[in-house]
């Protein structure tokens, strides 16, 4: 059916136990362990279950470490957190994920070593969400696709009891009570192109903050990842045989780094001088050969792009990861993943990844372990509270959106959200601004995006489908702006924070940054033991 | 970006409508997927896995449509590929999910590179 021409209908009004937002692994998780501890569970996502996210197209490698190489696994994975991760969250994340993950084994297809042991890190994205969605909805819960959230629903003394969205394919609006809620919407990728990341606006980030909840580590937001010229493919795995050249043919990053996350920086200084080319001729015969068997999508590109990239030099790009790389995100303020509000959780890249990845980037096995681990804690604890606390349906809960959300339908809206989606675009994305910091920069940026939100604030307003792309606007530049203000109040370099004016790390500032507010923004450092382990 | 769909392949099955993250599709008058909103195509490329009918080709530039057309997606040879070597749904088995080795390749590369740049330093 039309999504134009039909009619809007009623509201469609439920109420659950559990309710969680987003439907990439780490809502999946939760959702089906809130299950497990016997809740009734509801899980919307703006896209579709299974192909929304990052999670969906690429293909997490979980950390994966047996019980008796922890100590030094944890030791040594605690070296590039620069001192900000907690060593205890980190065995946390690697005992859940031991124990948890082998549970998948009927729905998802272990491939086995020689000894015929299953091998279960590593698992191929779309694979892995079709065998979560299975899971689910074998298990009972109940999956709203193409329901953006728009707002949560607050309880007179302040906690959250439901959130209010969009069903894009009905054209309807949905409105629903639970006990609590998760958001497991994801970080925020500022509509930069990596892959799977279209959704993942920071909606969740603005929800949150909106009912006062705040966030941690917004200044680690600036991972890039190397990608095929023009496209989104950021399975990066080939490019570490990769070597770089610039327009005249001279070899860039002739440093040998076999991990490309790594080589990003001098990708990117080259990147501002012009394009970049790229040859795959070392990557060995029998890689190629798997290559479509390893990640099936990257070869589609290269095929469809008629080139041989073992044979012809090809331009390449960086592709923002944003918060999803970065560890930045609503700080967590108790073993549960609790949030700093009453019946709100944080799980996945919606929450910090400080605790467990610290001032570098959790992507590659932590960030994977993470969002399992995260979202089953929260599903368990949330499914603990409605058993023990109710659904407290008598209670009146109102909605806690303050921006984007005014419903008159204005011929120009759609125009003002694509503009001002641009307009945080060309602060986040740019090298010179987001990769390479400097204090005068970053202040030219935030005087940009203060205008951008109070334009938001007074004139982005839409029905339906436009009100869910003006809350999406509001997300980005609210999620732009925690991290420049957290950037600008970390006066030295650190893991992925680079100050191009302070390029040394310095002890003074070994600590959390801490963020939050919407028109006036805050920033102040956590107290060392803000948070208990 | 999703260019075409390959008419005299799609079924009308409407998947797509259901399982694109960003609602591109919409079911056309003559009963088939028609693309309704490109711009708003994410490439996931996600469409394209779930066709059972092969129907549909997403180019490889995500910031602008190139105008491919039927003939020419058919002609790429490359409809289908993603699902083939996925091993998804009816090619299950012919094609083994060899994700898992990605952690080996990583120490491979290493091996073939050499050292980097910290390790050097370091001895």
């Amino acid at each position: 059916m039309s999504i134009q021409t039909r009619e809007a209908q009623e509201r469609l009004v439920l109420h659950t136990d559990v309710l969680i937002i987003g439907g990439g692994m780490s809502g999946a998780w939760a959702a089906i362990a809130a299950r497990q501890a016997g809740a009734e569970v509801i899980l919307v996502d703006k896209g579709y279950c299974g192909t929304s996210g990052v999670t969906a197209t690429a293909g997490p490698t979980h950390w994966w470490v047996a019980p008796e190489q922890r100590e030094a696994a944890v030791d040594a994975r605690a070296v590039p957190t620069l001192g900000l991760a907690d060593k205890s969250w980190m065995h946390r994340i690697l005992a859940e994920t031991w124990q948890q993950l082998p549970t998948l084994a009927p729905w998802y297809d272990f491939a086995r070593n020689e000894q015929g042991q299953p091998i279960y890190a590593a698992l191929r994205g779309p694979e892995y969400m079709r065998a979560l969605r299975q899971r689910m909805l074998a298990s009972g819960v109940r999956i709203l696709d193409h329901s953006p959230a728009l707002e949560l629903l607050v309880r007179a003394d302040g906690s959250v009891g439901g959130a209010r969205g969009w069903q894009i394919r009905q054209q309807r609006e949905w409105l629903i009570r639970s006990a609590g809620v998760i958001l497991a919407t994801g970080g925020c990728a500022f509509k930069s192109h990596l892959l799977g990341s279209g959704n993942n606006t920071g909606d969740g980030l603005l929800m949150a903050a909106e009912v006062d909840a705040d966030l941690s580590g917004m200044e680690f937001s600036n991972a890039y990842c190397v990608a095929q010229g023009q496209t989104t493919m950021t399975r990066a795995m080939i490019y570490a045989f990769a070597t770089y050249y610039d327009a005249s043919g001279r070899e860039i990053a002739p440093v040998r780094e076999a991990d490309p996350s790594v080589r990003t920086f001098d990708l990117a200084t080259a990147l501002l001088e012009g394009p970049v080319y790229c040859s795959l001729h070392r990557v060995p015969e029998d890689i190629r050969r798997q290559l479509a068997e390893i990640s099936p999508n990257v070869p589609l590109l290269f095929n469809r792009a008629r080139l041989d990239p073992y044979q012809q030099r090809f331009e390449v790009s960086l592709r923002a990861e944003g918060t999803i790389r970065g560890t930045g995100g609503l700080r967590i303020i108790n073993e549960f993943c609790q949030t700093l509000v009453a019946g709100l959780y944080a799980i996945g890249d919606t929450a910090t990844r400080e605790l467990v990845a610290g001032a570098n980037t959790g992507g590659g096995a932590v960030n994977a372990a993470w969002a399992l681990s995260s979202g089953v804690w929260a599903g368990q604890a949330l499914a603990q509270q409605a058993l023990s606390q109710g659904r407290r349906l008598h209670e009146t809960a109102d909605g806690a959106g303050q921006v984007g959300l005014g419903s008159q339908t204005a011929a120009k809206n759609s125009g003002l959200s694509a503009r001002l989606v641009a307009q945080v675009r060309d602060e986040m994305l740019p090298f010179d601004k987001n990769f390479f910091r400097t204090e005068v920069g970053l202040n030219q940026s935030l005087d940009r995006l203060e205008t951008a939100w109070q334009e938001a604030r007074q004139q982005l307003t839409g029905q339906g489908a436009e009100q869910v792309k003006a809350r999406e606007a509001a997300a980005l530049i609210a999620s732009a702006r925690w991290c420049y203000r957290s950037a600008l109040a970390r006066p030295e370099s650190r893991g992925l924070h680079y100050r191009q004016d302070i390029p040394d790390s310095s002890e003074a500032y070994q600590y959390r940054l801490n963020t939050g507010g919407l028109d006036q923004l805050w920033v102040r450092p956590e107290p060392a033991a803000g948070v208990p382990a | 970006m999703i260019e075409v769909v390959i008419r005299n392949r799609c079924t009308g099955c409407q998947k797509c409508l259901e399982v694109c993250p960003a609602q591109v599709f919409e079911l056309g008058v003559d009963g088939l997927s028609s693309i309704a909103r490109q711009q708003d195509c994410q490439s996931c490329y996600m469409c394209e896995l779930y066709c059972t009918s092969d129907a549909l080709y997403v180019s490889p530039n995500c910031e602008q449509p190139e105008g491919i057309d039927e003939q020419t997606a058919e002609a790429s040879g490359t409809l289908g590929y993603y699902r083939r070597y996925s091993g998804w749904d009816e090619w299950a088995g012919q094609h083994p999910n060899r994700h898992w080795v990605m952690g080996s390749v990583f120490q491979r590369a290493k091996v073939l590179l050499g050292p980097t740049k910290n390790e050097l330093e370091k001895h």
